[in-house]
């Protein structure tokens, strides 16, 4: 076959040598690199006791955001489910009554609102969309479960409560950029 | 029965040739693969490939989503390499919009491309130990394809199925973390490597084992449209890299490894010295990282930051309107191909100006690698197929799509 570039390099050496001929040099190598790693630090965790650190930016398990005076900040636009290329998002959209106010940062809010985690694939594109930071993705697992309908998180439990604040500036572009 | 199969039927030992299902869900095949084999005692004497068993309509699919949502399909085709489908999928888009990148961004995308072969090619490798025999190099080197998980995870903020980058730059920039791996990789890496190339490359039993196994001469690879590492085992030093450089790969200095005959040892070794270019790349990609935005200047494309929607009414039309997919794009066609973890991936795009893909297809390595499989095990032992299906690394999600 004639070169087609000038970089081109053979790699693979199909002859052996006398040492390589005669199996022993290569199998007490092969032994002394295992050997050696018995006493190198373990790679792996043993995970429920001991947890390995997530990336500040980890795609995880959802979060529907408040805002500081703790009302939902939400407004039921329904961008994430369009945005979403798994359509694992439902919402229904309902109106803020008068003394309501303190739940609901905007007039219009979502009364139901659903992702379901089978469906989902994390890839963060509803984050993206969201034009209120009302969701997004945080350092958390969804856990594992028995029943096919306890992977369908409705606000019970996507919302945050108030008094367990989950922290997200990690992922808020503008604000890990400004510092 | 056929006179010829009478034939084969006298020469085989039992007198009759057994039918063996290899697949679809066999612990040897690395994926959901069947295999009808004929087999003459443990020789295979006529093989029958089968494919479609996680087809996901990808091409169909993305006729149905906007642009930006089909970087997430295109996660699942090698996802080995998940960073390099990302990105070849955003250079289309970037071809056809005509977008021009900044330098920056383009070393970036080179640097993560490069860190996503290196996964790739040690997976296969290490696999390749594997089915020889050979467990404890595999267990080496998965410690390393994780370092190499944590800087993907402080990128984008996943590990497998990345979905990084975006249309027109990257979602963020690299941040000191993201810097402190890479070069805590650079300097550790080659040597853990060289460990795993001194437990195999020279090896006796390992030669033995792989040498003259699944050969395939250079012309017939080329006749049956082979590319990537299983093209330059053969011999041809064809790499998209290097004869139609995309992302300013022709700034960096690196030579293509090729193989002699194409067996499993070439593919091997093809990959092994591949690993290392990569990380020449790398370093030099690291060295001259020019300054400036991770991003391209396409505010009809690239969405605006955050607290600019919310003061910004020009932004916060661009927002809806990328987010909806109601952007206008030119209408027409283009082609662009990466160098992927195992060829040359392709993406053939068609649009009529609407809001997703008239067409798109995906040009899938694997796909026609995996055409070539019969011709290469026919005549061979059984376990001889195992290992040559896995040097060929032939990912399911990307055969089938």
């Amino acid at each position: 076959m004639q070169s087609l570039t000038n970089r081109s390099r053979v790699v693979s050496k199909k002859t052996m040598n006398f040492w390589e001929r005669i199996y022993l040099p290569a199998i007490f190598g092969g032994m002394w690199i295992t050997i050696k790693h018995f006493f190198k630090k373990k790679a792996t965790l043993r995970y429920p006791e001991e947890t390995r650190e997530f990336s500040k930016v980890y795609r995880g398990l959802h979060v529907l955001k408040r805002d500081e005076n703790g009302a939902e900040r939400c407004t039921a636009c329904g961008l994430c489910a369009v945005a979403c290329p798994a359509e694992a998002i439902t919402m229904v959209a309902a109106e803020r009554k008068k003394d309501e106010k303190g739940l609901y940062r905007e007039e219009k809010y979502a009364a139901i609102y659903e992702i379901n985690m089978l469906r989902c694939i994390f890839c963060g594109l509803c984050e993206e969309a969201c034009p209120k930071e009302a969701i997004f993705l945080t350092d958390r697992i969804t856990p594992s479960n028995f029943e096919r309908e306890n992977f369908i998180y409705g606000k019970d439990k996507l919302v945050e409560k108030i008094d367990q604040r989950i922290d997200v500036s990690g992922r808020q572009k503008h604000i890990t950029e400004k510092k | 029965m056929s006179q010829s199969l009478e034939k084969i039927a006298k020469e085989s030992i039992s007198g009759e040739l057994t039918t063996l299902n290899l697949g679809p869900t066999h612990p040897a095949t690395h994926g959901i693969f069947q295999n009808i084999l004929k087999m003459d005692g443990e020789k295979i004497h006529s093989a029958e490939q089968t494919i479609g068993y996680i087809h996901r309509a990808f091409e169909k699919l993305a006729e149905r989503r906007p642009f930006n949502q089909i970087t997430p399909i295109t996660d699942r085709l090698n996802y080995c390499s998940s960073p390099i489908n990302n990105m070849g999928w955003h250079m289309t888009m970037e071809k056809l919009l005509r977008i021009e990148l900044p330098k920056r961004v383009e070393y970036m995308r080179v640097i993560i491309m490069e860190l996503a072969r290196i996964a790739d090619h040690l997976v296969c490798n290490a696999v390749i130990g594997v089915d020889t025999g050979a467990l404890t190099g595999f267990t080496y080197m998965f410690q390393e394809r994780e370092h190499i998980y944590d800087m993907f995870e402080e990128v984008c903020g996943a590990r497998l199925t990345t979905n990084i980058g975006r249309i027109g730059g990257f979602e963020r920039d690299f941040n000191p973390i993201f810097h402190q791996k890479l070069k805590k990789f650079l300097k550790e890496f080659p040597a853990r490597f060289q460990e795993f190339a001194d437990l195999l490359e020279r090896n006796r039993i390992f030669m033995d084992r792989t040498n003259k196994c699944g050969p395939i001469s250079a012309q017939r690879a080329l006749d049956y449209g082979f590319t990537g590492p299983n093209l330059r085992a053969a011999g041809v030093d064809y790499d998209v890299r290097v004869m139609n450089p995309y992302s300013s790969y022709q700034d960096f200095d690196f030579t293509i490894p090729v193989g002699t005959n194409g067996d499993t040892y070439d593919r091997f070794m093809v990959r092994q010295q591949e690993i290392l270019e990569s990380l020449k790349i790398i370093e030099q990609a690291c060295n001259n990282l020019p300054e400036g935005d991770y991003k391209a200047d396409v505010p009809e494309f690239y969405l605006p930051p955050k607290d600019k929607v919310y003061h910004n009414m020009e932004a916060l039309i661009y927002h809806f309107k990328i987010v909806m997919g109601e952007t206008k794009v030119p209408v027409g066609e283009v082609y662009h191909c990466v160098e992927g973890g195992n060829g040359e991936l392709g993406y053939y795009l068609i649009s009529d100006g609407g809001r997703t893909p008239y067409r798109l297809h995906f040009r899938r390595p694997c796909f026609i690698y995996y055409q070539a499989y019969p011709e290469m095990i026919k005549g061979s032992l059984l376990s001889d197929a195992i290992l040559t299906m896995s040097s060929m690394n032939v990912i399911a999600g990307e055969l089938d799509a």
